[in-house]
């Protein structure tokens, strides 16, 4: 027969101070796990967002990132004489060849300069990218020295309001447009004219870093991927969009897993110490209460039960504080270096409802881990000995 | 001290709640330890920087290039005794994932710019004599395993194509701290063998004679080279790496809340640890008072008890954390400065210390204020 859960919870009650003291270890480890998770899968989100599915990149053959690629502009021609690229209604093929380099600008916050991405593009990325908005403003004139700045620079960076003039390369730049992706990595970046960029960093003329270019149909991929590659002209790779873009992510994203799982998994055990040191306290203190259940014709196996659910319970409500705690966090901005493009990369924290129920697991598995060998210890209590203390 | 093995005595009556405590106590040096390792190793280099060094990059960013003919205008500058130069390869050994940072490196002046690596007279000799040779730190080379004379490919991202070096030297930091995963070469061999970007260098690294008037060399460095094709931008190599820091993100902000949460709920174990010892031993501390010990001699021993659970537990954690940073970077090459100073190894131990205090000064007040008629009134 069980023994009923309300005699657990008000046990529970009745020793408040050492509960609560597992309750906040349970709740710091969860909040700190959920808090690295959520800030790795920002990281990830924030990129993978950036590629769309209809999307391909294409970049020198052997380059890792845009930033060590090059293409020529007879090439960008070729890629887009392919049968496979969508066409705008002025029949112009769907791709945006673009130049990416980095300026290095003061940060709002620390005063240090940042490594910020500018792209050189053409109006056409519009087209190419249906996701990309201008918030405020407009879109730069080709041949002008104009910016349109990401709605995460804007906020990230010094002297990039609408209206204001920033000097890049020895040329002043007007910031005439804010765009928005929705949070995207573009929303970091400045963009501007892909020829006066060129110039203005002593490049030569028609050599871009990437292509990207939209697929009439996105079963499309294979077949322009075999097109381009076994063209003798061309020394490319091709990705999709989104499958570069997480690549990109990989190594922070990785960075920030392994030291939030070490550093998660180290509370944890802390936190089982702490969850066994209430629960044998608990059992001490109760030993006449549960020799009495025993001499009532409660078995072994309910008692196990019983305080087992018990430490589940408080380690429960620890793991909900702990989601409570990190909550807030949801959408949080912050800052990092992105080492594949060399770059600063604003993200946003990313609190979800399949992380948080990782996050009342991970209590639960260390509610179960911290209740057995107390539960045990009380079952196996000899129940003469125990109600002779009386 | 006479009183020690009575302390030790009364620890070992629970057994398991003296484990216990120890062990979380531990546990949360343990990662007091670790994030103060992944502090320092996210910071990397500010702390080893050298104060009498500038870093001279391009104005619009680092990845843009400075011209060779630098070298020789920055050596004839106040204040400089040495200008040296690298550049950043990029390249891929093998896979991606196996990433360390490739310098081309000016050979004739690095060395005696970067005196923090050691390595001995012959190798460095036989590197010099070698075009295609290069120098690799102690921690890569034992990733990889690397010998001398071995012959390395790598496959170029920025430099297009397959290229190959030779180990001839090895070299290790003089101090813990110094990052050894670096690998050089000559950039004589980087610059006959690309395609393009022939004569232009990454950055140049200066050394001056006084590291006070640093501020003003960087600001007459950059003088000089305003309103050229190639302007500069000149710090200390300090807020050079702080910069670099800084664009981690507030790393230092975020290790912090979370020392903090496990100090607090450290804190709370321990506390209530000890205030459970206490209240069940209310008549013993009774019958210590009858026989006639003071109250402070009451409230030193429960302060003691706590201290000493505190200090074997802070040691313990301390010293795995060290194990565990001796093993080397969890994330493979990501955080080349996994290291923890013996600085930061006294600091835990003294924070180990005051936890223990803490934790006891309530137990020990509510011992030392008991009286004896109500505590033997529980027998």
């Amino acid at each position: 027969m069980a023994i009923p859960i309300s005699y657990n919870i008000r046990s529970v009650g009745a020793r408040w101070i050492n509960a609560v003291v597992s309750v906040l270890g349970v709740a710091g480890t969860v909040g700190v796990f959920l808090a690295m998770l959520a800030m790795a899968r920002g990281f990830q989100a924030t990129l993978i967002s950036s590629g769309s599915p209809d999307n391909v990149i294409v970049l020198r053959a052997g380059a890792d990132s845009e930033m060590t690629s090059a293409v020529s502009l007879d090439q960008v021609r070729i890629i887009g004489d392919a049968p496979e690229i969508a066409r705008s209604s002025d029949g112009a093929p769907l791709v945006s060849p673009e130049v990416v380099v980095i300026g290095a600008f003061p940060m709002i916050t620390t005063g240090t300069d940042a490594n910020v991405q500018i792209r050189g593009l053409s109006e056409r990325v519009l087209e190419v990218r249906p996701r990309v908005r201008i918030a405020e403003g407009r879109f730069f004139q080709p041949g002008l020295a104009e910016l349109v700045v990401g709605a995460n620079a804007v906020t990230t960076y010094r002297g990039f309001n609408l209206g204001e003039t920033v000097e890049i390369g020895g040329q002043d730049w007007r910031v005439v447009g804010v765009f928005s992706t929705d949070g995207s990595a573009f929303d970091s970046e400045l963009w501007c004219d892909s020829v006066l960029l060129n110039q203005t960093f002593g490049r030569s003329d028609n050599v871009y870093q990437s292509v990207t270019a939209r697929l009439k149909s996105r079963d499309d991929f294979t077949s322009l991927k075999d097109t381009l590659t076994s063209d003798p002209r061309m020394t490319v790779d091709i990705t999709g969009e989104q499958a570069y873009y997480a690549k990109q992510s990989q190594a922070v994203s990785m960075l920030i897993r392994v030291l939030g799982f070490l550093v998660a998994f180290v509370m944890a055990i802390g936190a089982v110490f702490g969850a066994l040191n209430t629960m044998y306290s608990a059992v001490a203190a109760r030993a006449r209460e549960i020799a009495t259940l025993r001499a009532l014709g409660f078995g072994g196996f309910s008692v196990v039960t019983s305080f087992v659910l018990e430490s589940i319970f408080i380690a429960l409500v620890g793991g909900v504080l702990g989601c409570l705690a990190v909550l807030p966090l949801n959408g949080f901005t912050a800052g990092t270096m992105n080492w594949q493009t060399f770059s600063h990369l604003a993200f946003a924290f990313k609190v979800t409802p399949s992380l948080m129920i990782w996050g009342l697991g991970f209590a639960a598995l260390m509610g179960l881990i911290g209740g057995l060998l107390p539960a045990l210890r009380a079952a196996r209590m000899p129940v003469a000995t125990a109600l002779r203390e009386l | 001290m006479k009183f020690l093995p009575f302390i030790l005595r009364n620890l070992k009556r629970k057994k398991t709640r003296t484990i216990l405590t120890v062990g979380s106590i531990a546990v949360a040096l343990f990662l007091f330890g670790l994030l103060v390792t992944i502090e320092t190793s996210l910071n990397a280099g500010v702390d080893v920087a050298g104060a009498d060094r500038l870093v001279v990059r391009n104005r619009i960013s680092l990845i843009q290039p400075l011209p060779l003919s630098y070298q020789q205008r920055l050596r004839q500058m106040d204040h400089v005794t040495e200008a040296t130069h690298a550049s950043w390869f990029g390249g891929i050994y093998q896979d991606e994932r196996n990433f360390f940072p490739q310098f081309a490196v000016d050979t004739q002046t690095y060395r005696s710019v970067f005196t923090e690596f050691v390595m001995p007279d012959d190798q460095w000799q036989s590197f010099l004599g070698d075009r295609e040779g290069a120098v690799v730190g102690k921690s890569t080379a034992e990733r990889f395993k690397w010998n001398i004379g071995d012959r390395i490919p790598i496959k170029g991202t920025i430099f297009q194509g397959a290229w190959e070096f030779n180990i001839r030297a090895i070299y290790e930091g003089k101090t813990a701290e110094a990052d050894e995963t670096q690998f050089w070469f000559h950039y004589d061999y980087l610059d006959e063998s690309r395609q393009w970007g022939k004569g232009l260098v990454g950055w140049y690294t200066v050394k001056i004679d006084d590291p006070d008037s640093a501020v003003d060399v960087a600001a007459a460095i950059d003088e000089r080279f305003a309103n050229s094709a190639w302007e500069s931008s000149t710090e200390t190599e300090k807020a050079f790496a702080a910069g670099f820091a800084k664009q981690i993100g507030n790393i230092r902000l975020i290790v912090l809340s979370i020392g903090a949460v496990v100090l607090f709920t450290l804190l709370l174990v321990t506390g209530s640890a000890m205030a459970t010892a206490v209240r069940e031993r209310v008549p013993e501390l009774g019958v210590l008072k009858t026989l006639g010990f003071g109250d402070g001699t009451v409230l030193g021993l429960v302060l003691a008890e706590s201290v000493l659970i505190s200090l074997v537990g802070g040691g313990l954690g301390i010293g795995m954390a060290k194990l565990f940073t001796l093993s080397g970077d969890p994330t493979r090459g990501m955080l080349p400065f996994f290291y923890l100073g013996p600085d930061a190894m006294a600091l835990g131990l003294v924070l180990a210390i005051l936890v223990g205090l803490m934790a006891g000064v309530i137990p020990a007040v509510t011992a030392m204020r008991l009286r004896i008629v109500d505590a033997l009134r529980r027998v």
